[in-house]
């Protein structure tokens, strides 16, 4: 009985709250990890005009694109499950930048599946533009609905504006790393040029970002990023994208891709930082305070947890039976 | 039905009220999503049956088979993914209080939907698709099982959220954060509502029928065109076989749903029969509008009807042709009647008219005709879309027949509507959906067209390959 009474009226641990954060931070970031390389994938595309080139990359995008986007369900519907009172008034209080993020999504999905239905030029060409369009605006859309989120700041403002475009650049920057993983070395050493451009971009946006939060106090985060954390991020951030670069001018992809995924892990990080304690800055709850009852976090930890676990396991397997560069006709039959 | 501050027109500018909008476009967005949502769950059982027989058997029906519906699958999947992304997105763009206030109870479900069946289905389409030379014949058709387990469990954790809101229980209600919201108090009762194993039969039988129905039509098209393509024979025979079981199995068990719903949502229940007295019940049986009033209003004295005096009654109480049923006339605040009245009776009239071409394909396979009667086949195709026309407005009476609430009995939908929505950005989501959504459609509707012109080519009949894409002209460049 006292297991039972402890389950109702305990978290199961004391931080419990704090571990949901955490791992709705985690979904975040394995988010913009996978979808990011994803929206990569679609605005390098646009440099594309062989129809051979253009379909390695289809083929390095169709058995994954799915799965990635998925985490952005698994996301939101964990932020509603711990903290209702985040997810309704995020998704409330930026109505059309959240619904143009998932009509950004719906035509960034349709794109590729729906071009190779029809051997007809023109379709194709509606449907390039369609995945084109859908993969520059989702990061671009996600990445100001969570500037707005984080920084309580309107739309066109410098710290919004910087956090959008900051996870545009850093989607072409893994979305490079990934395909020159998957393709032929002709085409890797133009990627190369495209991604190390992008980190560069990128590591330059995210100082802005941060310079501009510590002059503007933007959400009050002005001290945060001021502490030893933020400061090892933005560290870390120059080594992984640096080093990076450097790894990819030596042809050493695999090992860059690996930094360059590093560097949106590191973001949520960033993000996860600037938030807590408090986790929606215009309402003023703070992570404890927002969170759902002790019976009702515990129910979603025993069984969301375990699953969360196998979805990684899948997701492993998933990236083992597509491993490994594309080469002739790629993975169909 | 609304009143009119709902609606605003100023010369070419419509703007719905928030509210209005709010619902339309929940409405419109789920209505085109189910398709695409139920077309997975019905057929995933069709696509692991045509797998294991396609690896085991190496017959080349069964490969003609897998190969066209997993096509089918994969695009009906994508449409749904893209569909449903906007779903679980607008519990908080357009009814934030209702998530906040129902957070514990559906934001648990919401989650392992996506944690343990859509991320299952997901990451194994991906298999199902492209993986046939990776993987081997085991962990092939293994992952078309788990494809159809995750579209079956998606089906169970959302029908969870849905059967609470028709009978929620298992919470109390509490003030957090200065709003009273509920709190979760018993979780087996929260998640097994007494609705939901109502709901989960009939919906995932609703989907099984539709997708029968749409096998047999496209069968029946590409036999009537080339009778002797064995394969889709085989598909048409199999079509009809389930169609013989699911279809009676729907009405029998329709019929007691509807007396649990009596049970559990009496207003529910006089709104399906447009039943405004209390007394005893009448069950019309047909229904035809006596005048144009009697569409948008029906009542007993506009309509024609053909009804059995008391059998409403014995209905809602299992034997009882006396029994009191509560009239609408009792309450302060009813559904939309009309809507909810003549979509049950499509529904129910669609359910039989599927056991009578159920008995009719069963009574041609007994004769060994199934292919030969060119009635049966031209009937099938045309009933290809008709399950999908019944599980919708099924899914009307469902809903619409809960208004005015959102948790019945907890939460009215007006509550719920978010506060700082204004109508201009609500008609402006709400009209993008609508121009989106029917593009979607067509091209769905295009795209099994050619599918299916597809499949005629490789068996060696003549279409016409002069259907091109004549919308506007983009700019080609010359070094393609």
């Amino acid at each position: 009985m006292t297991e039972l009474v402890l389950l109702v009226d305990a978290y199961l641990v004391d931080a419990l709250p704090e571990i949901w954060f955490g791992a709705v931070m985690f979904a975040l970031a394995m988010y913009i990890i996978l979808d990011g390389f994803d929206f990569g994938i679609g605005m390098l595309y646009a440099a594309r005009n062989n129809e051979h080139e253009k379909e390695t990359f289809l083929t390095a995008f169709g058995p994954v694109w799915d799965a990635n986007e998925v985490w952005v369900v698994a996301f939101g519907t964990m932020l509603l499950a711990a903290f209702p009172r985040v997810y309704s008034r995020v998704l409330a209080d930026h109505y059309l930048l959240a619904l143009g993020f998932v009509l950004a999504l719906l035509f960034r999905g349709l794109g590729p599946e729906m071009r190779e239905q029809r051997d007809d030029e023109r379709w194709k060409r509606y449907w390039d533009y369609s995945f084109i369009g859908g993969s520059f605006l989702a990061p671009l859309l996600f990445g100001t609905l969570a500037g707005r989120w984080i920084f309580d700041a309107p739309t066109l403002s410098l710290p919004v504006l910087l956090t959008g475009v900051g996870l545009v650049t850093v989607s072409v920057a893994t979305g490079a790393a990934f395909l020159t993983a998957k393709t032929r070395p002709r085409l890797a050493s133009d990627l190369r040029t495209y991604g190390i451009i992008a980190t560069l971009a990128y590591l330059i946006g995210v100082v802005a970002l941060l310079t501009t939060v510590v002059v503007t106090d933007a959400g009050g985060a002005a001290e945060t990023v001021l502490s030893l954390p933020v400061g090892a991020i933005v560290v870390l951030s120059v080594v992984a994208g640096g080093g990076g670069s450097v790894l990819a001018l030596r042809g050493k992809y695999r090992a860059w891709l690996v930094s360059a995924l590093g560097l949106p892990a590191l973001l949520s990080l960033l993000v996860a930082l600037l938030l807590y304690p408090n986790i929606y800055p215009p309402t003023g709850l703070t992570v404890r305070e927002a969170v759902v009852s002790p019976l009702a976090l515990n129910l979603v930890t025993i069984l969301g947890f375990p699953a969360l676990l196998l979805v990684l396991w899948y997701f492993k397997f998933l990236y083992g039976v597509f491993s490994g560069p594309i080469e002739g006709e790629g993975y169909k039959n | 039905m609304f009143s009119i501050p709902d609606v605003l027109i100023q010369g070419w500018v419509l703007q719905l009220s928030p509210e209005l909008a709010s619902r339309a476009q929940f409405g419109w967005t789920i209505s085109v999503h189910i398709i695409f949502a139920s077309l997975s769950v019905g057929l995933a059982p069709f696509i692991v049956y045509f797998t294991w027989k396609d690896v085991r058997t190496d017959d080349e029906r069964f490969t003609r088979l897998r190969s066209f519906w997993v096509k089918v699958f994969a695009a009906g999947f994508v449409m749904g993914t893209v569909t449903g992304i906007p779903m679980s997105f607008q519990f908080g763009t357009n009814f934030p209080q209702f998530a906040e206030v129902a957070g514990e109870l559906i934001g648990g479900p919401l989650a392992f939907e996506a944690k343990m069946a859509f991320f299952l289905e997901a990451v194994f389409l991906g298999i199902l698709l492209f993986g046939q030379e990776r993987v081997s014949d085991r962990t092939y058709i293994f992952s078309s099982v788990l494809v159809g387990v995750g579209a079956w469990l998606s089906a169970f954790w959302i029908l969870i959220v849905n059967a609470w809101m028709q009978t929620p229980q298992g919470f109390e209600m509490i003030t957090r954060n200065g709003m009273e919201v509920a709190k979760l108090t018993d979780p087996l009762a929260a998640f097994f509502t007494p609705r939901m194993p109502w709901m989960y039969v009939h919906m995932v039988n609703a989907s099984v029928i539709s997708v029968a129905l749409l096998v047999a039509g496209v069968s029946s098209y590409i036999v009537w065109k080339k009778r002797d393509a064995t394969a889709w024979n085989t598909a048409l025979k199999l079509a009809v076989i389930i169609l013989l079981v699911t279809a009676p199995l729907q009405a029998v068990h329709g019929d007691a749903y509807g007396r649990h719903v009596a049970d559990t949502q009496p207003q529910k229940f006089a709104t399906m029969e447009a039943h405004y007295e209390t007394g005893t019940a009448d069950l019309h049986l047909l229904a035809f509008p006596k005048s144009f009033d009697a569409i948008t209003d029906p009542k007993a004295e506009t309509l024609f009807t053909v009804s059995l005096p008391g059998v409403g009654s014995f209905l809602a109480t299992g034997g009882d042709f006396d029994a009191e049923v509560l009239g609408l006339n009792e309450y302060e605040e009813n559904p939309p009647v009309a809507m909810v009245f003549w979509s049950f009776r499509f529904m129910v009239g669609l359910g039989f008219l599927f056991i009578g071409l159920a008995l009719w394909g069963g009574y041609l396979i007994y004769n060994g005709r199934l292919s030969e009667s060119n009635r049966f086949l031209k009937t099938m195709i045309a009933a290809s879309p008709l399950g999908y026309a019944a599980l919708l407005t099924g899914w009307y009476v469902t809903e619409i027949g809960r208004q005015p609430w959102v948790i019945q009995g907890e939460l009215r939908t007006s509550e719920a509507v978010s506060s700082t929505l204004t109508g201009r950005e609500a008609t402006l989501t709400l009209v993008g959906f609508v121009v989106i959504y029917i593009g979607l459609i067509l091209v769905a509707l295009h795209v099994v067209r050619w599918l299916v012109e597809d499949e005629l080519r490789e068996l060696g009949v003549n279409v016409s390959d002069d259907d091109r894409w004549y919308g506007p002209v983009p700019k080609v460049s010359d070094d393609d």
